[in-house]
């Protein structure tokens, strides 16, 4: 392509301001976790002029943040594993059958995506009271309660990126695997999804960052033992100090699993939302 | 739709007798709406956890929004007055208190999510364009700029609110102590400027997602179009305002409006940014009505601003929805 004279300047100015702005935040975070408790607690230097690891050892007694972490792992990764079940099935559902009620039911899931939060807190923090009153199984302040309700938050945008990419996936596979005599389970398990594995892989990474940041329903729905890392994480904040450098050491900590769980394998999100989203 | 037209037919129209026949009838159609079945058996899961989770609650939210629905009647919810449309009114009663903090926070949300939407689509698009032909280091680079989306938002939004500490954060040092921009260290947490704030810690968080979706509806534009209109003397304004903004069309279209709803809705950022209470200048509005409902423990005002909110909602998107539509048909 033709360039103007200006455009590599321009963009390596952009692009190196975008980059500033970016990662300013990241730097501040990491280093002020090497940092001593004095050198947060006073003015603001960009060259930390001790180093330490105290507050990596220093976070996991201040706070339990080692059950925290437990109960956020097992949360959002039972949470994304259903989540991928139940949307694959769905999403198969709506790209490969033609039947009555498909639009609605598409329109009604991808609606559920704009509703506040705050619409259904109070009323499913009761549904879910009543439902332990009534059947015995607990589903508020426990980690069943917190999966369920998490699944369902990324379900809408995986189904729908889902769709997109089972239609990219040729017919003439399912319909040869009919002709070999394999029902609707062994066509999808067998032939369609190890051909939709990209997207699978992106709609996990997608369900495990939702479940893992939420933040509103966390603050309502978990108590002492099932309390997870967003709501943990504030405990480091008393009324007289905030711990911040351990505050930054434990963001830190809990930011590596998903960062580079993500950045691994932002090809196939990349290629999961052009076949999905982009349509 | 293969499977519902798999050959089951040919064998009974052959058939000698027609009792047999119709036998063989009958098993095809037992089978047939058995496969009839399979979809909606695959939809039943998530059909019953959208219906758990989001649409009985959100009818259930409808009712108690009907309910004088306060402390008192915390232990008993069932005991709670009908209020009719009394909390809409008070909600919606621009002179009394409940009402005219109602709007203000309205008010103060619709500008947050105006600018935080406009700011974040803008620099994703300068910098999709900027990143889309190759360059050294353009892989690291486009890495470097999905971090903010790929970190978990209290990660995130605490790392902000340390940047934002008036005495020992790293923005005053460099507006104050740096570049001597003011002189007086401005809080940023409290007061007017928290407005400002908050919208910096949005476009930051959100802006990398736009960067992401228009990179890779970049990258489904067909590179002979760059070079025939090369071919024909456009230069790169031309190309980007005939080509590249045509074809990101259809992405821009879902784009702006996921974000339109997701800033619009957000709690997380200001709650975490913040507390609970959220300084007047920056009450978004799902910080608003958490309040109204947890803090002064009154469930359905909150539940009736909720509604009313949805509504609202409802009635953007389905004008946006109809409005971009047209227009891409004509």
């Amino acid at each position: 392509m033709r360039e103007p004279a200006w455009l590599p300047w321009a963009r390596r100015i952009v692009l190196s301001l975008l980059a500033l702005f970016t990662l300013a935040p990241v730097y501040v975070m990491v280093t002020s976790a090497l940092k001593p408790l004095n050198d947060v607690q006073g003015p603001f230097h960009w060259i930390p002029s001790r180093l330490t690891v105290r507050p990596f050892v220093d976070i996991w007694h201040t706070v339990p943040l080692g059950r925290y972490f437990l109960n956020s792992v097992v949360v959002a990764g039972t949470a994304t594993v259903c989540s991928v079940v139940v949307a694959v099935f769905a999403a198969y559902a709506v790209s490969r059958y033609r039947f009555a009620g498909r639009r609605a039911f598409t329109v009604t899931v991808l609606s559920t995506q704009m509703f506040p939060g705050i619409l259904f807190l109070l009323p499913l923090f009761v549904i879910y009271v009543n439902i332990g009153n009534l059947t015995g199984v607990e589903l508020y302040a426990s980690r069943t309660g917190l999966v369920i309700t998490y699944l369902t938050f990324s379900l809408p945008f995986s189904i729908w990126m889902l769709v997109g990419y089972f239609d990219g996936i040729p017919r003439g596979l399912d319909e040869s695997a009919a002709v070999d005599g394999a029902g609707p389970l062994r066509t999808l398990l067998r032939v369609v999804l190890p051909a939709a594995l990209p997207g699978v892989v992106a709609v996990a990474v997608y369900a495990f960052m939702t479940a893992w940041g939420e933040v509103l329903f966390a603050s309502v729905m978990t108590d002492d033992t099932s309390r997870t890392l967003p709501i943990g994480l504030q405990q480091y904040s008393t009324e007289h100090d905030v711990y911040w450098n351990q505050l930054m050491a434990a963001s830190l900590v809990v930011s590596v699993p998903v960062v580079a769980g993500f950045l691994a394998l932002q090809r196939h999100f990349v290629a999961g939302l052009t076949a999905g989203a982009v349509k | 739709m293969a499977t519902l037209t798999t050959p089951a037919g040919g064998a009974a129209t052959t058939d000698r007798s027609g009792r047999s026949a119709g036998r063989h009838a009958g098993r095809r159609r037992a089978r047939l709406d058995r496969r009839r079945l399979v979809p909606y058996l695959m939809l039943l899961p998530a059909l019953a956890l959208e219906l758990l989770v989001h649409l009985v609650p959100m009818l259930y939210g409808c009712w108690m929004s009907l309910l004088r629905l306060t402390q008192f009647y915390i232990r008993n919810w069932s005991a709670a007055p009908f209020a009719g449309l009394g909390n809409y009114r008070a909600s919606i009663d621009v002179n009394g208190a409940i009402g005219g903090d109602l709007l203000h926070s309205f008010g103060v949300t619709l500008a947050f999510t105006v600018l935080s939407v406009g700011l974040s689509w803008l620099l994703g698009t300068t910098a999709a364009v900027l990143t889309q032909h190759p360059f050294r280091g353009r892989g690291a680079l486009r890495t470097l700029f999905l971090t903010p989306y790929a970190l978990p938002v209290y990660a995130a939004v605490i790392t902000w609110s340390f940047l934002l500490q008036r005495d020992t954060g790293m923005v005053n040092h460099v507006l104050v102590d740096q570049l001597h921009l003011a002189g007086d260290r401005p809080f940023w947490l409290i007061g007017g400027n928290s407005f400002g704030a908050l919208l910096a810690v949005s476009v930051w968080r959100s802006w990398p997602f736009a960067f992401l979706c228009l990179t890779a509806g970049l990258q489904n534009v067909p590179g002979e179009l760059y070079e025939a209109a090369a071919v024909d003397g456009a230069g790169f304004g031309r190309q980007l305002r005939g080509i590249t903004l045509p074809m990101l069309r259809p992405v821009n279209q879902v784009l702006v409006l996921v974000l339109f709803l997701w800033t619009f809705n957000d709690f997380n950022t200001p709650y975490v940014l913040f507390g609970k209470a959220a300084p007047r200048s920056a009450d978004l509005i799902s910080i608003h009505i958490y309040q109204s409902s947890f803090v002064t423990w009154n469930f359905g005002l909150g539940s009736a601003m909720s509604v009313l909110l949805l509504l609202f909602l409802l009635v953007v998107t389905g004008a946006y929805l109809l409005v971009t539509s047209r227009r891409g048909d004509a």
